[in-house]
């Protein structure tokens, strides 16, 4: 069973159609690479699979869970890191996790862990606001991992992040399949992300005009 | 006992951020004393008036200091959109409304505390029943807490949220101010009798609004 099922899904965005009749099919441990240039709807479409925004029409599911009914079920086995870090100012790295971790009622997750694997282990008594741009980058990829996700959604996730940052990021996203874990990245660095997906989606002006296994 | 085990989760969380910041320790605590500060100025102390109006002046001061706790409670959320992590870890809308307006109380009651022990030292009132404000306090600051979160997070989405939450909160909390003055009217300087039912009406009006908060909350949470 697909872990998301869309068919000609429209998502408004106020009164603009930001996604306008996507079809969209994602398998369990699937990488998979969104593509298309500025205002194309991947962030949108990263969101509504997320269940933060809603579908408009269409039929949207994910883990089998209609969208229309129940986003908040699909959103505790799931994960987003957006281009925001979702976390606390004035909380340190190490409490904004545990809240996370707290509160996604997770189990089989270590904090440390996750911190180790995301090259955080040093700074776990840092405030948010405190870090630099490409360590907030980190705290909200280590922020999605606490939380042992079965689908991860990331949303350009090598911005600002430096070698050993995007080193991170690539063991998390290649090993993810072995971990039972299914991707879905929106990135413009191609060369990086083609290395890991395993299929490749082309979306423009709100829909997808490509999908395919390798590069299209 | 999810709900309270989350709704307790998120109080502790936002009262670990006011600690931290001393926003409100630094800057609404000061705010109410300052205010309470200028109306002795401002009225005269020997004409009695000081006295009679004590109560209400308590509550409106208490009502301004309402208004910065529950901008700055979901002021927290905005930065970094935490907002949408908070949303992303599936937390019941409830359970947030019951923990923000649980944070929102506990600051509140802080401040009213130091605030009743400033305006007794300042406007020198008499306090002849305790235990009608120890009734009555609890009750107004639950329903100014419950209320403030509630229409809170109807203005958080708002680009005009901080002239809009005063517009959208004050009114409807008319009947606390009223009653709460009443009552602390009795357990100052009047008869505590005089006061019952207006601590009945201030715990009737608490009890609504936690439970159309705990209804209605998540509906507007999601729906941002």
């Amino acid at each position: 069973m697909p872990l998301v099922e869309f068919h000609s899904v429209v998502c408004l965005l106020g009164t603009f159609p930001a996604l306008a009749g996507v079809d969209l099919q994602v398998e369990p441990r699937d990488i998979v690479l969104l593509e298309g240039p500025n205002g194309a709807g991947k962030t949108t479409l990263l969101r509504l699979i997320a269940g933060l925004i809603p579908p408009h029409s269409g039929e949207a599911q994910v883990f089998g869970l209609d969208l229309f009914k129940d986003r908040r079920s699909a959103r505790r086995r799931l994960a987003l890191v957006g281009h925001e870090s979702y976390c606390y100012d004035d909380l340190t790295v190490m409490e904004n996790l545990q809240f996370t971790f707290k509160a996604s009622g997770v189990t089989g997750m270590e904090i440390n862990s996750v911190l180790e694997r995301t090259g955080l282990d040093g700074l776990a008594g840092v405030r948010h606001a405190h870090l630099s741009a490409g360590q907030r980058r980190r705290l909200a990829l280590a922020n999605a991992m606490v939380r042992n996700p079965e689908l991860l959604l990331l949303d350009e996730p090598h911005a600002g992040l430096d070698e050993e940052g995007r080193a991170c990021l690539h063991e998390i996203i290649a090993s993810a399949p072995s971990e039972g874990r299914t991707v879905v990245l929106a990135s413009h660095e191609l060369e990086l992300s083609r290395q890991l997906a395993n299929r490749e989606v082309r979306v423009e002006s709100g829909t997808i005009v490509k999908s395919g296994r390798g590069e299209l | 006992m999810r709900l309270w085990r989350e709704a307790s989760l998120v109080a502790a969380k936002d009262l670990r951020i006011e600690a931290r910041s001393r926003i409100a320790l630094g800057q609404i605590l000061p705010f109410g004393i300052i205010v309470a500060i200028l109306f002795a100025f401002a009225l005269d102390p020997d004409s009695g008036l000081l006295t009679r109006v004590a109560p209400g002046l308590f509550w409106v001061t208490v009502l301004l200091a309402a208004l910065l706790a529950v901008g700055r409670s979901f002021a927290v959320e905005e930065k970094s959109n935490a907002r949408d992590g908070l949303r992303l870890t599936g937390l019941d809308g409830s359970a947030v409304f019951l923990g923000k307006m649980a944070a929102i109380a506990a600051e509140l009651f802080f401040l009213e505390i130091l605030l009743g022990i400033a305006v007794v030292i300042l406007y020198g009132v008499e306090v002849n029943g305790v235990v009608v404000l120890l009734a009555a306090a609890p009750a107004a600051t639950l329903g100014i807490a419950s209320t403030g979160t509630l229409y809170g997070v109807l203005a958080a989405g708002l680009r005009s949220r901080e002239t809009l939450l005063p517009l959208l909160l004050l009114p409807v909390l008319a009947p606390v101010l009223l009653g709460a003055t009443r009552a602390f009217e009795g357990g100052l300087e009047g008869a505590p009798s005089d006061a019952w039912p207006w601590v009945g009406l201030l715990w009737i009006f608490a009890t609504f609004y936690t439970a159309f908060g705990v209804l209605a909350f998540g509906t507007l949470w999601e729906n941002d």
